[in-house]
């Protein structure tokens, strides 16, 4: 096998100023209280994805889930250890980044797609499939100011699952729109891995979706790997978990 | 588990490191969709649309012809005023422009930085572009006001004026790179810029004619003309001045003293203009270097 993601004794800290003007600066350190503290988001964190692997990476609010995901895809850089990657790196981090509400569909599209990494001939082949799964073929000369937040992010799926590279990180949030659009979303995450051989890297909250879309979970603890293994035995470690809050506690 | 084994699987490498100003270029699509959106954006939902951006440089040209050139006299030592602050204005508005708005770029695309990798280079470059596209309504009206007066052309044209752009769009990107990255850091630099650009247009002998500042040096230490001519502005607007506003006047005869002074460049304009281009583009070089050192942590920063 060969790995997809490597992380090798991974740290990041994260620098908190309290004082931002020369002022509050001043009365700060006249009280003798610190400019700043720094705390660690990721701390010492090891692990490998195989080429072709889904892995969902749970954890609380703040245990350093997106951190972790932003040190993969590049966006930040590791204060300590090393992060590797193997091949283009796409992902449904933010969906519709730098959609214009000024601009038409067609032209969001294409800006959206470019910023994925697609080339305008990449984009032309698979504009149809992308307005399509989407469901917006109407609206697609229209500005994007007059979609509804459901057509937006229906959109910005359809845009980013077309994305090219090896490596596909998703932040949650992933499934989005009415729920026959999330099962959609849903299935097509799964082809991407399982028909396309893509590797999946799934940041989530939510137990139920890293159980049908991963083979293998991950559990963040204040910035510590605590487990590593299947995601059944993942959902029994948080389960554990004194303070684990009903899972989608609005999802009927 | 289904791996592709027909693709030869790529290496392992650091996510995160781009590859400066020359991995923009590899994006030319990408670049070309941001300029195009920032156009097409700033005249959205106006009935004049582009008009506006003739507008503008109108409005500016007439308040300095008006008060500096008929109230204050300028007209009378410096002969076609309207060229020579024309010709000026429109290099010097593309310098400031393009200053301020790749300063600010990185800062303006927050949102993109801090969760998607792209060349972060691709923000101040694509600012210049949009800076760049916006000097041709400037350069329009020069046309009309120049060719209305007289201008015909020189051999020194195309080399004169494209010298000067070059001063200015080198200096500006590599000042715009440098700043866009510390304007993440401290938006005071963009406060700093504001400043500059107020300073900018007085700076350079666009609505004074060079023969002014001589006088007013005379008999000062050679050092305060020098340092004045060091201002790679001043060399850019006389270079532009030299294409546009020097063919409408040098072969007239009816010319007073004084206006025949005014008609005198600094030594050596293109020799100065191709080392201050020389010095930008070691400027440039240094900037990426700085970029580079602190793009590290921008997501953090944002």
């Amino acid at each position: 096998m060969t790995s997809s993601i490597v992380m090798d004794s991974v740290s990041k800290q994260f620098t908190l100023r309290h004082a931002k003007t020369l002022k509050r600066m001043v009365m700060r350190a006249a009280k003798g209280k610190p400019l700043k503290d720094s705390f660690y988001a990721v701390r010492d964190v090891s692990f490998e994805v195989e080429q072709g692997e889904s892995i969902g990476l749970m954890g609380h609010n703040g245990s350093g889930k997106t951190t972790l995901l932003k040190l993969a895809s590049g966006v930040m850089r590791p204060d300590e250890g090393e992060v590797r990657v193997r091949g283009r790196i796409a992902g449904l981090v933010e969906l519709g980044a730098g959609f214009h509400n000024d601009l038409t569909g067609r032209e969001n599209v294409f800006l959206n797609a470019a910023i994925l990494g697609m080339s305008e001939k990449e984009t032309r082949t698979k504009f149809d499939q992308i307005v399509d799964f989407a469901g917006v073929e109407r609206f697609i000369d229209t500005e994007i100011l007059h979609y509804s937040s459901g057509m937006r992010m229906r959109l910005g799926f359809a845009i980013a699952v077309e994305a090219p590279g090896e490596v596909f990180l998703i932040d949650e949030g992933l499934a989005v729109g009415d729920a026959p659009f999330k099962k959609k979303c849903i299935t097509k995450i799964k082809e991407l891995n399982q028909v396309e051989g893509r590797t999946i890297f799934l940041v989530s909250h939510s137990v139920k979706q890293v159980q049908r879309i991963c083979d293998r979970a991950l559990v963040l603890e204040q910035g510590s790997l605590a487990f590593d293994g299947t995601p059944k035995e993942a959902v029994k470690f948080m389960r554990g978990d004194e303070d684990l809050e009903d899972e989608d506690p609005l999802d009927f | 588990m289904a791996t592709s084994d027909s693709v030869p699987a790529p290496s392992l490498r650091d996510p995160g490191y781009g590859g400066g100003l020359v991995d923009v270029f590899r994006h030319r699509h990408l670049l070309k969709l941001l300029v195009r959106k920032e156009i097409r954006v700033r005249y959205q939902g106006s009935v004049l649309g582009m008009g506006w951006s003739y507008i503008k440089p109108l409005a500016r040209f007439s308040v300095y012809f008006v008060i500096i050139g008929i109230i204050l006299g300028m007209n009378r030592a410096i002969p076609n005023f309207a060229v020579h602050i024309v010709a000026g204005m429109a290099l010097v508005h593309f310098f400031t422009e393009a200053f301020s708005s790749t300063t600010n770029s990185v800062w303006r695309n927050r949102s993109l930085v801090r969760k998607i990798f792209l060349p972060r280079e691709m923000f101040p470059v694509s600012a210049l572009l949009v800076s760049a596209v916006n000097l041709v309504p400037g350069l329009v009206i020069l046309a009309i006001v120049a060719g209305v007066t007289g201008w015909h052309p020189t051999w020194d044209v195309v080399p004169s004026f494209l010298l000067g752009f070059a001063i200015m769009a080198t200096w500006g990107m590599a000042l715009g790179l440098l700043l866009s990255g510390f304007n993440v850091y401290f938006r005071d630099f963009s406060k700093v810029v504001e400043v500059i650009i107020v300073l900018i247009p007085w700076s350079t002998p666009m609505i004074y004619s060079l023969d002014l500042v001589r006088n007013a040096f005379a008999g000062r230490p050679d050092w305060m003309i020098e340092l004045y001519l060091a201002n790679p502005l001043v060399e850019a607007v006389m270079l532009s001045q030299q294409a546009f506003w020097s063919p409408t006047v040098d072969q007239r005869d009816d010319l007073t003293a004084s206006e025949q002074a005014s008609l005198e460049m600094a030594p050596h304009l293109y020799e100065r203009g191709l080392i201050i281009v020389a010095i930008g583009l070691l400027l440039l070089w240094f900037a990426q270097k700085v970029f580079t050192r602190l793009e590290a942590s921008f997501a953090e920063q944002l």
